[in-house]
């Protein structure tokens, strides 16, 4: 009896604990769902389909018109462009600044390393919105060598949406947490078999680095995707503009919310993709900092 | 020097004189309309137009969407970089003006002569910028909705009395038809509230800021005409006449095409579609609730920066962008409302007998212009939260009495904006 009854538990369980994670999953895969399959639809069947189940089933008048609407009112291929192009190169040096920062912090003696890496952190408690007006003024009055010679003032460029994000309190901590728990023979190995700190940070500490690589790049690309103030600040041109300025375009006095869910599901693009291709890597560190905790 | 070398020295001056003398000044300009494809080739049409028509100046367009553009013009003026022409939204023109943003716009003189009010940006006595088309709101219903419940049609010279228009509501909201007798679009949020709701709390008697001395909104916000106001504001929701703040936004862009309100409080700007969804749409003049019926008015603007240095070719090019034609343009594209009787009555829809010639009318004979001082980007914040708190239930009195407070504060710690 007791056996059929620990038969029978277990499935139970199994079935409830799917149960309740597939509810958990439709929840964060709804509006997704709503916002593709609503991309595909006439405005006014996308307004009618709101009170229904239709909102996440492609039925009624299905079509791409939403698509060439959205390309006609904006330069949505730019726009894509400018958001990739300067969110993977900020998070490529980005990576490389801020591990570099942490090899610093933790491996390398110096006098003052555990009072600046405390005010490094510190920042994180810094609102962007208290230091922005001070920062565009700095970066308006900072000279740049490019194709055009030396100019003054960075305002309309990528470079203005690149460097100023680059080194970051958050990235340099979740490097020296990973770090920290590097075994130390590793380091000390390294050093008696005569490499330099830069050879044992590349060759030895990035190496192991990926869960940590991973999981700082997909933070910082999402929060380099999603900039809006900084941009709107700072980009006066077009040329330059991310997507989240480029939504701005689709807000008019009447709506047209096709276009709109039509806009978000092509920007949403480079974030899934980015995602699942670090995916393994991203849960691996989400593990084994569980399994440490 | 060789003839040679003297050969090619005259020939390189004299290109390089030619090329000066043909060069035009670049001037730039912003423009809030990114987003919008047929606003967009109008202007567009416009500054080719200009750069074709003369040989000194060349606009350089800039297009910003609306949702950003007032801060990034902010960001701008911080950072020294504005343009030589701004376009600027009516009622922020005296902040932008105050701030140092703006320069004075020294038109030929006559120039506005037939302009509504509206579309003109006077702050302080100064001209600052001007529009190239204003905005209305009216109440829109369908005839057959009015005839079925025996309610009279008001015109501009005999609107609606406050009681009439209540007593209107009352008898739809009985009838259970609609899901509301009225949509003030509750929904949108942000100036909508100030420029559409304001001019309610005007005919009743008060406004957002004594106009008299721009010095204090006491008496004005929370004096007994706007106690009233702020009575009947409250009544139309807690007697649920009209949708509140949750109000879906999709229902305020839909809801009267599909039935669910038989009159809505809806802008020139959409219009267009009402007229659509039905072939006997009407645009009615706002209530009298005692001092007079009342509108909002004055649209985006524009005008010439002050950090400018070719303050001369940027007033030539709006001096050349305000005639008539262009005018109608905009006004046949997208439905504003053409600024003079010359470009209504070029224009498909405010000529005479045009399907929307009653919100010229109303432009001319209801319109009242937001507060005209630097303190209304802040008045009109407060005023949206007051309006949204009473539309929740908050108490009118309280209410009211801490929206003056609030602004009459704001205008004392600026120093009265230099009035």
């Amino acid at each position: 009896m007791a056996a059929l009854r620990s038969f029978g538990a277990r499935p139970l369980g199994l079935v409830l604990r799917y149960a309740l994670l597939i509810a958990v999953a439709l929840i964060f895969i709804f509006p997704i769902v709503f916002m593709v399959m609503s991309s595909l639809k006439p405005d006014q069947q996308l307004l009618t389909d709101t009170s229904s189940l239709r909102a996440f089933l492609p039925v009624g008048d299905i079509s791409l018109d939403n698509y060439f609407a959205a390309f006609r009112r904006a330069p949505v291929g730019l726009f894509l462009f400018n958001s990739v192009l300067v969110t993977t190169v900020t998070v490529a040096l980005s990576l490389f600044v801020c591990s570099l920062a942490a090899f610093s912090f933790t491996f390398l003696s110096w006098r003052g390393r555990e009072v600046i890496l405390a005010i490094i952190i510190a920042t994180l408690i810094v609102p962007f919105e208290t230091i922005a007006i001070p920062l565009l003024m700095v970066v308006n009055n900072l000279p740049w060598i490019g194709p055009e010679g030396l100019t003054m003032g960075w305002l309309n460029s990528y470079h203005v949406q690149i460097v100023p994000w680059i080194a970051d309190g958050l990235t340099v901590f979740l490097f020296v947490q990973y770090f920290k728990d590097l075994p130390r023979d590793l380091i000390e190995a390294a050093r008696i078999d005569g490499a330099t700190s830069f050879q044992i940070y590349a060759q030895v500490i990035m190496p192991i680095a990926g869960p940590v690589l991973a999981t700082a790049a997909i933070l910082k690309f999402l929060a380099m995707y999603n900039q809006y103030l900084w941009p709107l600040m700072v980009t006066q041109s077009e040329q330059f503009r991310p997507v989240m300025i480029g939504l701005q375009y689709f807000f008019q006095l009447n709506i047209a919310w096709g276009e709109v869910m039509a806009y978000l599901s092509l920007i949403t693009i480079p974030v899934l993709a980015f995602y699942l291709l670090l995916q393994r890597a991203f849960i691996t560190s989400i593990a084994s900092t569980g399994i440490k905790g | 020097m060789n003839r040679r070398g003297l050969l090619i020295g005259a020939t390189l001056a004299s290109v390089l004189m030619t090329t000066a003398a043909f060069a035009a000044t670049e001037l730039s300009m912003w423009y809030h309309g990114a987003g919008n494809p047929v606003e967009r080739e109008i202007l567009a049409g416009i500054i080719a137009d200009f750069n074709a028509s003369q040989a000194d100046w060349s606009i350089k367009l800039e297009e910003f969407p609306q949702g950003a553009y007032n801060d990034s013009v902010t960001a701008a003026a911080l950072a020294g970089k504005l343009p030589d022409i701004i376009d600027v939204d009516g009622p922020n023109m005296p902040n932008w003006a105050w701030a140092g943003y703006m320069a004075p716009l020294e038109l030929p003189a006559g120039t506005l002569d037939n302009f509504l009010p509206g579309p003109i940006g006077e702050w302080n006595g100064t001209l600052y910028s001007v529009g190239l088309w204003d905005a209305a709101v009216a109440m829109v219903a369908r005839k057959s909705t009015l005839d079925e419940f025996g309610i009279r049609i008001p015109t501009v010279t005999e609107p609606w009395t406050g009681d009439e228009f209540n007593a209107a509501l009352e008898k739809i909201k009985a009838s259970g038809k609609y899901e509301y007798p009225l949509d003030l679009g509750m929904a949108w949020t942000g100036e909508w509230y100030p420029y559409a709701f304001s001019p309610f709390l005007q005919s009743f008697g008060g406004d957002i800021v004594d106009r008299t001395t721009y010095k204090t909104a006491e008496g004005a916000l929370n004096g007994e005409a706007a106690v009233k106001f702020g009575e009947w504001w409250q009544h139309l929701f807690t007697d649920k006449l009209a949708p509140g703040t949750s109000q879906d936004p999709a229902d305020r862009d839909s809801g009267f095409a599909s039935g669910k309100y038989a009159i809505s409080w809806n802008g020139n700007w959409a219009a267009l579609g009402a007229l659509t969804a039905f072939d006997d749409t009407l645009f009615l003049p706002a209530p009298d609730f005692g001092h007079g019926p009342k509108i909002g008015a004055a649209s985006w603007q524009f005008g010439v920066s002050a950090s400018s240095q070719h303050k001369d070719g940027a007033t030539a090019f709006i001096t050349f962008a305000l005639q008539d034609k262009y005018l109608a343009a905009f006004s046949d594209a997208i439905g504003l409302i053409p600024p003079t009787p010359a470009a209504a009555a070029m224009s498909k829809n405010y000529k005479e007998g045009g399907p929307m010639a009653a919100f010229y009318e109303l432009s001319k004979v209801q319109a009242l212009v937001r507060p005209v001082t630097p303190g209304y980007v802040v008045e009109a914040k407060v005023f949206e939260k007051a309006l949204a708190d009473i539309a929740n239930g908050a108490k009118v009195a309280d209410t009211l009495d801490a929206a003056a407070d609030e602004i009459t504060a704001d205008i004392e710690k600026n120093k009265g904006y230099g009035l």
